[in-house]
């Protein structure tokens, strides 16, 4: 393998991690806030609201359900406008958060939902505004649960970016299509495939030991 | 402190209403420990809920102090919760938080600054006796642990009243009796009005000075803890005062008598005298003696005799004796 290739590889790393790492933070900053608000509506939530949780739960669940790769071409349109191309790690940035942030709001929604409904009453009985129950009790006590999430959706945000390389999307994935597909270097493709093993693994494996220091409820 | 008037609770389910709590009219007075005592499902749960309007009653008016409840604003509400602590079956403490963040909480959220909220955390740890577990986390504490937790978390906004929910139920009988005591003693030292809810008599027995019966959402009789346990006149009073049937140990199969201890007497003396003055054989159900509140209480239940002649002499030494008894007949129970 030449030089040339290896070259192409790092910078397809590279590419990888700055489409997956903007777009999981993009998507968390979306899907945090409209989880909650799935989860505070919801019939058994602390402000229920029926036909605001039936409204997003019914968009949400639209986006989830069309085809990454639809998704791409049918918000083209939308990404021109918002960063001025189609083609490349930037663009791909603005389907990836589309898609990913409904996902992530599910993921924050569940999360919620494990929390003692005991605490939550507790916080109630002490006075608690709703804003304070969200701030102070929910986030705080799902945190544990809300960073398995986080390391599940990476892995998701990571393997949508690789599929992206069909569609003019940048890193990893564009180059298993271009040489591997496209040119029939299968050697490329299989190590563009074992970088992304790799980078799930070591993303994976340190959300939960992360998740193991922080949560306080089995430490002895 | 508080006034009830007319509170019932309505639960619409998919079998239609379900009425947890009905017509209650209740008055719960500073300073005093009072028990609502029920079996499971009497909807004991429901009214403590609606106190501090956990559980908005669908009618009625809950007072507490001069203010209504029901019609207070969400903020004036907020502020009455601060003086109304609460504690829970399952202790419901923050498990990511330590010992000591758990009890700055409430302070937390009223405003009051950090350094301020941990001093006063501090000294509440020492009332319940916690000091040496400030920085533990809940996860490392015992359930008895943790409910001292909890009881220091409802005293830091100096509450005037503390509901405890069933908060004794899953502590073993050692444990129940010690926070039983601490919660005597925040009665007596702090003027801290204590509302308790049970389904054990042995709790109400140990510290309760007044006590509602209730029953399918009904409160059946309302007194002191004395003429509740002598002479319940409740059918559902009647059976919590059976030794264990609060317990679910299956009350005895036959007719008895229950003859209640009030501390005048022992039961030992009594029991021979009996035997000796009316010379029958007398076979002993069940028996129970505990000192409440410095005062001998208990009682026994005797094999009630077939023949009426028999029984008659028992009940006239008793009367004679000034002893508290009652036939207690199982189609009745």
């Amino acid at each position: 393998m030449d030089s040339q290739i290896l070259g192409l590889l790092a910078q397809g790393i590279g590419e990888t991690f700055y489409m997956v790492v903007v777009s999981t933070v993009a998507a968390y900053v979306i899907g945090i806030p409209l989880g909650v608000l799935l989860y505070v509506t919801a019939e058994d939530g602390i402000l229920p609201n029926k036909v605001i949780y039936a409204i997003f739960s019914f968009v949400i669940n639209v986006v989830r359900s069309v085809p990454f790769l639809i998704l791409v071409v049918a918000i083209l349109p939308f990404t021109r406008k918002v960063v001025g191309t189609t083609i490349g790690s930037t663009a791909t940035i603005v389907p990836l958060v589309v898609a990913a942030a409904p996902f992530v709001a599910r993921m924050v929604e569940s999360s919620l939902k494990e929390v003692d409904a005991g605490v939550i009453e507790a916080a109630k009985a002490m006075g608690s505004t709703n804003w304070q129950i969200i701030r102070k009790v929910l986030i705080p006590e799902a945190r544990p649960s809300l960073l398995i999430g986080m390391t599940i959706s990476f892995a998701t945000i990571l393997g949508y970016s690789a599929m992206a390389g069909f569609v003019g999307g940048g890193g990893l994935g564009a180059i298993a299509v271009n040489y591997g597909y496209y040119r029939y270097q299968v050697d490329v493709m299989l190590i563009t495939v074992a970088i992304l093993v790799l980078i799930v693994q070591i993303f994976q494996e340190g959300g939960m030991r992360l998740v193991d220091k922080i949560d306080r409820r089995k430490k002895l | 402190m508080f006034y009830l008037e007319n509170v019932s609770k309505i639960f619409p389910t998919t079998d239609g209403k379900v009425s947890a709590v009905q017509q209650v009219n209740l008055e719960i007075r500073d300073g005093e420990i009072f028990g609502i005592i029920g079996f499971s499902g009497a909807g004991k749960s429901t009214l403590v809920r609606c106190l501090n309007l956990l559980e908005r009653p669908t009618e009625g008016r809950v007072l507490f102090g001069d203010l209504d409840l029901t019609k207070a604003s969400d903020k004036e509400l907020r502020e009455a919760r601060r003086s109304i602590g609460m504690i829970f079956q399952q202790f419901n403490l923050l498990s990511q938080r330590n010992v000591l963040d758990n009890i700055c909480y409430p302070l937390e959220i009223a405003g009051v600054d950090k350094k301020a909220a941990r001093e006063r955390a501090k000294e509440l740890l020492d009332v319940v006796d916690l000091a040496d577990k400030t920085y533990a986390y809940p996860s490392q504490l015992s359930g008895g642990q943790k409910q001292r937790v909890a009881i220091a978390r409802a005293l830091a906004t100096n509450p005037k009243v503390l509901l405890c929910d069933e908060a004794t139920s899953a502590l073993d009988p050692l444990t129940t009796r010690n926070i039983l005591t601490l919660l005597q003693d925040i009665n007596k030292k702090m003027g801290v009005t204590i509302v308790i809810i049970t389904h054990e008599m042995r709790v109400v027995e140990q510290i309760c000075d007044r006590v509602a019966v209730m029953s399918s959402g009904v409160v059946e009789e309302v007194g002191t803890v004395q003429e509740i346990f002598e002479n319940p006149k409740s059918e559902t009073g009647k059976k919590l005062v059976i030794p264990d049937a609060s317990e679910g140990i299956p009350v005895p199969t036959k007719d008895f008598i229950r003859i209640v201890f009030d501390g005048r007497s022992s039961y030992e003396p009594v029991l021979s005298q009996l035997i000796l003055h009316t010379g029958l054989e007398l076979n002993i159900l069940g028996a129970r003696t505990e000192d409440i509140n410095g005062t001998a209480y208990g009682q026994m239940l005797i094999e009630a005799p077939s023949d009426r002649a028999s029984l008659q002499a028992i009940r006239d030494f008793l009367l004679a004796k000034d002893i508290p008894s009652e036939l207690v007949s199982m189609q009745e129970v």
